[in-house]
């Protein structure tokens, strides 16, 4: 096609290189683990049990959150209430939520100690455990619920309003319009989201660090740190890590197929027209249980902020550093994923129909579980360095891959529209390179770019994965430093880093989404 | 790039700010000997009186895992000294060829077991127990009674963790080749496996199990340090595994001269009067004054059980093979 | 020269004389926009080329070349002030120079917009906007000005207002003017050039096709 691209230049250049290097770190850190696991012995009876728990605590997580998400975003759909905006805006909150902090305040109401099982012995019901497996998915779908409901919302929101009208005009009792209009949109929702929250679960490694860790209670994942950190048998790490990507690399490519909607649009407040929400007990029916979710998404939290709160001016030195070094490290890995998402995204634009592949191999990282990555980044460091005294700069490049695909898809579409809308302008005027980019592109670009800076830095602030995997006795970050706070149960001083860590991950998201958001005009 | 580095930079420059004057000697240990409660802190005052150095102590997880930590680092790590491998490590830990000689000879040391090991120089020993609250009623007398009875008890990793290691040779030892029946029998009255004795005995602390795999002496730490005769070991009439915790010198060591002078000094009334009632376990060397009150009123081990150094190696493969086929069932 | 698109060829071989505004006229999808496009550099020609006087624009990037657009829609950056936005055409600097700012607020006064330099594009009403667009084809030096439909959003009044305005700041230049109303044409145009089903005409005076229009221009003009 004789279409006239722009020239390349020397930020599509490095856009490019940027999409040659993801998947050639993918292949080089999977081709580390290959080799290493080459000697491997088969499967024991407990990597079997591993397989098991990681994937049927995933099937029970992603069933969970999905059946209970369906009456809570048909609620959400069909009722008007002040509050309901900031609620629907909440559910996207558990994204940013740091795990460590979310399994505290999960311990602090449902643990022994805490108020489920205080109600619990009060009214002469045996206590429960949340440790194994039913910690682990009441924490996923402590995760997940949400998730399930903004993308069963939207589904909701997609059924056209005429519908429901044409519905309402032949009379239709909700259990008609259930029948022909809201299950035929599950049928075609369900899947997708319950896929989603499987692979999401699959690789969900902090959660079971905590709750999970005896034979019964382990994931992949976890057997993988295991191997590397209480036995360094790096074969066999290599080996589980092999599987683990096998399990991963094809559910998530198919989960990205499947779902191209991650429940992040804007434009979930809006209520469904319909005629049927109003009736008889069904508004209190509604209610109950708007109220029942946003108790249990706000009570973990709250349990952590009371507890910390009145800690954190006592917290000890160590903790400031630690906090320090993970801002730092969410700092500068925010920076990385925006040049990289930057540049690819120019990449993709400057190749016009031949950039497709570069988009393709940014959100390959998808695929990539950060543990896997860790894992094989530590075998490939491990001759030439001890993996520990690189921990913060593999977590940076980690956290920074993983995010990828997040900012990719969000930066990516905004580009091509710039360049649609004032593409040609710029060309008459002769902008190019620099100017181009400081005038139009980071301009127009301000808001995906803040957005998907906040959650870059946001889920970096927050990670606990990679960082457990290098763990550096010195050089721990916040979420580390937390969870060897809860090892030797310095509740009073983890409960403060938590809400101190909690503090942090959302000022950082707001500072970049809101920053980018007040400083356009 | 460039920025990323800087930054990495910075973290690594402001964490290296130290005293450069004097000689640094690293002491790897686990997390509960470092922590505040821990004889880490008298002992690097009392240390740093005598050499006109600067101990540093650095936490890596429980006993277990510090081997795992020593064979990552090879002869790259920084550490001098390492302090918290057992029996059932040591020699495991010798065929690593990280470790160099001790050099302090035949030590006159006050174990239940005669010691000979010019590697590794014990520092203190104990019993393996399950420690549980006075008011627990069934208390079972033995594994077999614990696996039948609807108990819950928390354990520790035996892959990280030398109490746990402890208990997989505690039921080998006992049982030989009913281990794994045995086991299988425990699996269900286990709440939670922890990486470290740390987490075990917080969790039970916090009341989420009957009974915690911890020691004999245990108990005394509550008697003596908060007047509370509330917790009690479980004697087990098959016996209980000794634990004997050493320290050992890295051949990589740039402090040899200062290392070999902090192991003459463990086995010192120093080191050794500190033990009891920091680290609650029996001193490897009895200090001057005795055992602190308190101690008297633990239970006896009659039997005591323990595989030797090179034994317990063999054994570790199979035994957590077992353990961890019948616990993830 | 030729053009070839999925299914669709345009062929043009045709001079255009200036200074003055010429008019292109013919039905929609018969080519009008994409003989622009190749002018300026948007798309390029599979055979023959583009000459003004005797350069060959063909290796030329569309802000290399002699020319100025004023598109339909996005004529103006909606995140950059007024002066920004008409100062860009004298040169793309990230910092407007003094000379540029100065030059386009002379601009701006021919159009009759001072005192709106510091507002924000969405801030103006359409004739505004528009006006702002032509004062920055003022401040290029590109002799040949290209107008794709630039007026057609708005009312046939202010239409009529802003080609007056076009015919009388721009009766320097070269103006190529796409437009969907032969009115306009009439109007302002001293030739027009016709394009129908990829076919462009050569231009003829606009009273002279007007007064006996060729068959096909009579069934799109009726």
């Amino acid at each position: 096609m004789a279409d006239r691209a722009q020239p390349i230049g020397p930020g599509g250049v490095a856009g490019i290189a940027a999409a040659v290097a993801i998947p050639f770190l993918i292949l080089l850190t999977t081709g580390a683990i290959v080799w290493v696991s080459e000697s491997g012995a088969g499967l024991a009876p407990s990597d079997w049990a591993a397989i098991r728990f990681t994937l049927s605590q995933a099937a029970l997580s992603a069933l969970f959150s999905v059946v209970l998400a369906v009456p809570v975003a048909r609620a959400l759909a069909r009722q008007r209430f002040p509050g309901r905006g900031v609620l629907v805006t909440l559910l996207g909150a558990p994204f940013l939520l740091p795990v460590i902090v979310a399994v505290f305040g999960l311990l602090a109401v449902f643990g022994r100690a805490g108020i489920v099982n205080a109600a619990l012995s009060f009214v002469g019901l045996p206590e429960v455990s949340i440790y194994g497996l039913h910690g682990v998915v009441l924490a996923h779908v402590f995760f997940n619920l949400p998730l399930a409901t903004r993308l069963i919302l939207q589904g909701w929101q997609d059924i056209p309003a005429e519908r429901y009208r044409l519905a309402a005009s032949l009379g239709m009792t909700a259990r008609a319009v259930n029948r022909h209009l809201e299950r035929p949109m599950l049928w075609q929702v369900l899947p997708g989201a319950a896929l989603v929250i499987f692979v999401l679960c699959t690789t969900s490694f902090a959660v079971a660090l905590i709750l999970g860790g005896g034979p019964r209670a382990t994931t992949v994942e976890l057997a993988i740190y295991q191997a590397l950190r209480f036995e360094f048998d790096l074969t066999r790490a290599a080996f589980l890590s092999l599987i683990q990507l096998g399990m991963t690399a094809a559910l998530a490519l198919l989960a990205y197929r499947l779902v191209r909607n991650t429940g992040f649009d804007p434009g979930l407040d809006r209520r469904v027209m319909r005629w049927d929400g109003g009736k008889g007990i069904l508004p209190y029916l509604d209610g109950v249980l708007i109220a029942a979710v946003t108790v249990f998404l706000l009570l973990p939290i709250l349990a952590v902020v009371f507890r910390g709160a009145p800690e954190i001016a006592g917290l000890p030195s160590q903790v400031w550093a630690s906090a320090l070094r993970s801002v730092v490290v969410a700092l500068v890995s925010t920076v990385l994923v925006t040049v990289l998402a930057l540049t690819m995204a120019l990449a993709v634009v400057r190749l016009g129909r031949h950039g497709g592949w570069v988009e393709t191999a940014g959100l390959l990282a998808v695929a990539a579980s950060p543990l896997v990555l860790g894992t094989g980044l530590f075998v490939l460091i491990h001759p030439w360095a001890n993996p520990e005294g690189l921990a913060l700069p593999v977590t940076i490049l980690v956290n920074a891959v993983v995010t990828l695909p997040f900012a990719l898809r969000a930066i990516v579409p905004a580009y091509r529209a710039v360049e649609a809308d004032f593409g040609r302008l710029a060309d008459s005027l002769g902008m190019t390179g620099w100017v181009r980019l400081r005038l139009v592109v980071l301009p127009r670009l301000r808001r995906p770019l803040g957005f998907s800076a906040g959650l870059a830095a946001a889920l970096s602030m927050g990670d606990l994965g990679v960082i457990a995997l290098f763990a550096d006795p010195d050089a721990a970050t916040l979420p580390l430093q937390i969870y060897r706070l809860m090892g030797s149960y310095r509740m009073d001083e983890a409960s403060g880093a938590a809400v101190l860590l909690l503090g942090l991950s959302f000022a950082l998201f707001w500072v970049f989404d809101r920053g980018a958001r007040g400083a356009e005009v | 790039m460039r920025n990323f580095i800087l930054g990495v930079g910075l973290l690594i420059a402001a964490s290296a700010v130290h005293a450069e004057d004097k000689p640094i000697l690293t002491v790897m240990t686990y997390d509960s000997f470092v922590s505040d409660w821990g004889p880490g802190p008298q002992i690097e005052e009392r240390f740093e009186a005598l050499c006109d150095c600067d101990l540093n102590f650095v936490a890596a997880g429980d006993g277990a895992a510090l081997l795992a930590k020593l064979k990552l680092e090879g002869a790259r790590g920084d550490a001098d000294v390492v302090l918290g491998l057992d029996t059932n490590l040591t020699a495991e830990a010798t065929a690593t060829g990280l470790f160099a000689t001790h050099g302090i000879g035949e030590a006159v040391l006050d174990l239940p077991v005669e010691w000979s090991d010019q590697t590794f120089l014990p520092y203190d020993w104990g019993y393996f127990a399950f420690v549980h609250n006075a008011d627990m009623v069934d208390v079972p007398g033995d594994m077999k009674a614990l696996g039948a009875s609807d108990a819950t008890i928390i354990i520790q990793d035996p892959r990280s963790s030398t109490p746990g290691l402890g208990l997989l040779m505690w039921v080998k030892a006992a049982y030989g080749d009913e281990a794994p029946a045995v086991w299988e029998a425990l699996a269900d009255n286990v709440v939670t496996v922890t990486p470290g004795w740390s987490e075990a005995y917080g969790l039970f602390l916090e009341g989420e199990a009957d009974m915690v795999l911890s020691y004999t002496t245990s108990p005394a730490y509550h008697l003596i340090a908060e007047d509370d005769n509330s917790k009690m070991a479980a004697a087990f009439s098959e016996g209980h595994y000794l634990q004997v915790e050493v320290g050992g010198i890295l051949k990589s060591s740039d402090q040899p001269v200062l290392a070999e002078e902090f192991l003459a000094f463990m086995v010192s009334e120093g080191f050794q009067s500190v033990i009891p009632t920091t680290n609650w376990m029996y001193p490897a060397v009895t200090p001057e004054a005795g055992l602190p009150e308190g101690f008297d009123s633990l239970i006896e081990v009659d039997k005591a059980l323990l595989f030797s150094a090179e034994d317990a190696r063999a054994i570790r493969g199979d035994a957590l093979d077992e353990w961890l086929t019948a616990l993830s069932q | 020269m030729t053009l070839t698109r999925e299914g669709f060829q345009l062929r043009a071989n045709c001079a255009v004389m200036g200074p003055g505004i010429t008019a292109v006229i013919g039905p929609s999808g018969g080519g009008k926009s994409t003989l622009l496009s190749l002018i300026g550099g948007f798309e390029f020609p599979d055979e023959g080329a583009v000459f003004w006087g005797d350069q060959d624009l063909r290796p030329l990037a569309p802000g290399d070349r002699p020319v100025a657009v004023l598109f339909q829609d996005n004529n103006l950056f909606p995140h950059l002030d007024v002066l920004t936005n008409v100062a860009l055409g004298a040169s793309p600097l990230a910092r407007p120079s003094d000379v540029a700012r100065t030059r386009a607020g002379e601009a701006l006064a021919l159009v009759g917009l001072t005192g709106y330099e510091t507002r924000l594009p969405g801030a103006l009403s359409g004739g505004q906007q528009s006006r702002a667009a032509l004062a920055r084809i003022l401040l290029t030096d590109r002799a040949v000005v290209l107008m794709d439909e630039a007026f057609s959003a708005l009312g046939p009044a202010l239409r009529v207002e802003m080609l007056g305005l076009v015919a009388e700041l721009l009766s320097e230049r070269t103006v190529l003017m796409v437009t969907h109303d032969p009115e306009d044409a009439r109007r302002v145009a001293g030739q027009t050039i016709f394009v129908e089903a990829g076919k462009v005409h050569p231009p003829a005076p606009t009273d002279a096709l007007f007064a006996d229009p060729q068959k096909a221009l009579s069934d799109y003009l009726a």
